[in-house]
């Protein structure tokens, strides 16, 4: 690829920052590459050992904090006419009852999500207090003359001691997986935004 | 290795790769890369962070025929390097302290 093939992807696939921090990105990464060429690589080479644009572009938006994105997007809109401000009054109780709707989706996934991992941590909970509190009733049974009552509440607590063990990997691993999942989400909001601010 | 603290690394890494004479992005790579593996978009939003935070200057100058930009260390950029070694200090007293106490239970 071209340096200036490459530069000219990159300011498109960076269209929804602020103009500044575009045109200091492709100034920054023009001079990268002419030392690269300088150093002798030629043109090709040196805009390969940049990196991709895709990956860039990724990186970019993916350390870009979420509020400045939406700041940009508001303040990059033309002014509004005075039509444009009655009809959006007008219609305020379409698209607001949308947005409202698409934020309470969003939302309540977010909360499904997280629900998900407290249940099971509260399984796991469940099934460690079964194991410390079983024995403590196993033996007020035996001590009590009910002794295979006794020893069968004192195997169950032993059978929940070890799920429970188990129980801590799994939810260990989902807490983590849903963490991961919860960026993955905010990352593809974040460039779902800036597509909407290329658009304009 | 944690976010964070890689974060504060890198600054600091940037900052000693310009301490000693001013210098440019892909130098500042170079100069990184035996000790730690940078991109380009990291080095970027690094030095405007430090820039923004006074703990460097930036000139742009004319280089065969065309311009680069050099980034000059401030006071407050030696300071944070300063103030880092001494942090490292206390880490390395605790880190002997914790692996000495791994070695007499081996």
């Amino acid at each position: 690829m071209r340096k200036q093939e490459f530069l000219s992807d990159l300011r498109q696939g960076l269209s929804g920052l602020p103009q500044e921090e575009i045109d200091g990105r492709i100034e920054f990464y023009s001079e990268q590459i002419d030392d690269r060429m300088e150093e002798g690589l030629t043109e090709e080479e040196a805009v390969a050992s940049v990196g991709s644009v895709n990956d860039i572009v990724l990186q970019v938006v993916d350390e870009y904090p979420f509020p400045e994105l939406i700041k940009v997007r508001i303040r990059s809109r033309r002014p509004m006419s005075a039509l444009t401000i009655v009809l959006l009054i007008l219609g305020s109780p379409i698209w607001l009852s949308r947005l409202i709707a698409a934020f309470a989706v969003v939302l309540s996934l977010y909360a499904v999500l997280w629900s998900v991992i407290v249940s099971l941590w509260a399984v796991f909970v469940s099934l460690a207090a079964c194991a410390v509190i079983g024995p403590v009733g196993g033996i007020g049974f035996a001590i009590g003359g009910y002794v295979p009552s006794g020893l069968a509440v004192l195997a169950a607590a032993l059978v929940c001691g070890g799920l429970a063990i188990f129980a801590f990997y799994g939810c260990k691993a989902a807490s983590k997986g849903a963490a991961r999942l919860t960026q993955k989400i905010v990352l593809a909001i974040k460039k779902a935004c800036m597509r909407k601010g290329e658009a304009q | 290795m944690d976010v964070q603290l890689k974060r504060g690394l890198l600054d600091v890494c940037v900052l000693a790769a310009i301490k000693s004479e001013d210098s440019y992005g892909y130098k500042i790579i170079k100069d990184m890369k035996p000790y730690m593996e940078l991109s380009e978009s990291t080095l970027y939003t690094i030095l405007k962070r430090l820039e923004g935070a006074e703990m460097l200057t930036v000139r742009t100058a004319a280089h065969d025929g065309r311009l680069r930009k050099y980034y000059r260390i401030t006071a407050a950029g030696c300071r944070r390097i300063e103030e880092f070694k001494s942090e490292w200090a206390e880490m390395m007293s605790i880190y002997q302290f914790v692996s000495r106490e791994g070695d007499e239970h081996a």
